[in-house]
């Protein structure tokens, strides 16, 4: 071994999602029955992909098509991506997906009847600083029907895909609105048992992080596995 | 602080999707080029059409030619294909070496916490000794991890996410 690196922790129980969670339907017929088979975490978990701005353009302003603004109320989302010590994640790939204002969704399979906008695509991507530090332009989605159960509404979110600093830390998430009443109704955010794990998806609202006279803003901070404090020579392999 | 929870990719993650991502080689990268493709099904059977697949693998070593990364989509046959890089072995725990394989990342609506699995190639030696496939108990179960050479470079895996075939899912 050339490189010794740690491996990451382990999830703190109850913060992450069952995939045996039948309240959200779609979970029945797509949740392995058997147990996960835990691996030992070697070079091809330790390390991941890596995205430079030069070779994927960051798209930081998606409330803009070319000079035309997108319909809606115009909000900047702001926050850092750390590890579970509170070291930076810099120069990591953050992908946004959403639907627009009136809740649909810039997709073919995107039934409901709500208005799409030409001026908005509903998807971008930036990088963080070396503080970990990422900051994007966007409207507010609205909310949409879905088939889940009568009357199932989703609350407003944002998606997320990060990366960081290995195949082990692939995160992705959704970002929620203070205040919506949907939250309490929605089986997907609910599928997590530890409530404060899960009101953590909840973007806190903050004028500083808007602008006067532009936009408002809310804060959304990200977390990724912390690595132990140690490389371990044999990633532990038989100690399972 | 804790890792932040995961929430499920949903039907609309193809507001990301760049189909280009599903071919590793387009940056320049030379080697011998093998298409990896196969299918995902549910417990019903039923192929899942709407399902995000990434793949990472660190031979050959990721470089400005050779991302090491791709992402696809199942088609509406939930069919999934990637052209790539034929990767070598790679070292191990301890003193052991991995015999070539690529991660699989599966997404997708109805998923809370994407799946983690792996492929790895049909008549490899080194599939015998290598030290994850070694921990699945059952042999027969080894295979789900296993792609099959259909043709001259075309490897196929399918992956079933529950039933009699259930392929292997790991906690990393």
């Amino acid at each position: 071994m050339s490189e010794m690196l740690a491996p990451f922790r382990a999830y703190a129980p109850g913060t992450q999602p069952d995939n045996d969670s039948p309240q959200y339907r779609s979970t029945g017929l797509r949740h392995p029955t058997r147990p996960l088979l835990k691996i030992p975490q070697t070079i091809t978990e330790l390390t991941g992909p890596q995205f430079s701005p030069s070779r994927f353009p960051p798209t930081d302003n998606i409330a803009m098509n070319g000079t035309h603004e997108a319909v809606g109320e115009r909000i900047i989302v702001e926050g850092f991506v750390r590890d579970e010590d509170g070291r930076p994640v810099a120069n990591t790939m953050v992908e946004i997906w959403q639907a627009n204002a009136a809740g649909r969704y810039n997709h073919p399979r995107d039934t409901h009847d709500a208005p799409l906008d030409p001026d908005f695509k509903g998807s971008g991507r930036v990088f963080t600083d070396p503080d970990g530090a990422y900051r994007f332009i966007t409207i507010k989605p609205g909310a949409y029907p879905w088939g889940n159960h009568a009357n199932a509404w989703r609350p407003n979110h944002i998606h997320f895909s990060l990366f960081g600093a290995g195949y082990a830390t692939r995160l992705i998430t959704q970002m929620y609105f203070p205040g919506d009443p949907l939250l309490d109704l929605d089986p997907i955010f609910l599928a997590t048992a530890d409530t404060q794990a899960r009101n953590r998806l909840i973007a806190k609202f903050d004028l500083d992080v808007g602008k006067q006279d532009y936009a408002l803003g809310y804060r959304f901070d990200m977390y990724l596995r912390g690595r132990h404090a140690t490389p371990m020579e044999d990633n532990h392999a038989d100690h399972h | 602080m804790q890792t932040t929870t995961s929430q499920t990719i949903g039907p609309y993650w193809h507001l990301i999707e760049d189909k280009s991502w599903s071919d590793l080689t387009r940056f320049g990268a030379t080697g011998e080029v093998i298409t990896i493709e196969g299918t995902i099904t549910d417990g019903a059977n039923a192929k899942i059409t709407d399902a995000c697949v990434e793949i990472w693998q660190t031979s050959p070593t990721a470089s400005d030619e050779f991302p090491g990364f791709g992402r696809a989509a199942t088609n509406e046959a939930g069919i999934f294909s990637f052209k790539t890089i034929m990767p070598g072995p790679v070292r191990g725990p301890g003193n052991t070496l991995q015999a070539p394989h690529l991660a699989v990342t599966i997404l997708a609506r109805g998923l809370m916490f994407h799946l983690a699995t792996r492929l790895y190639f049909e008549n490899e030696p080194a599939n015998e000794n290598d030290p994850v496939l070694s921990l699945i108990e059952d042999k027969a179960r080894r295979n789900s991890l296993i792609a099959r050479q259909t043709k001259t470079g075309v490897w196929h895996l399918d992956i079933h996410l529950q039933g009699d075939a259930e392929t292997v899912f790991f906690e990393i």
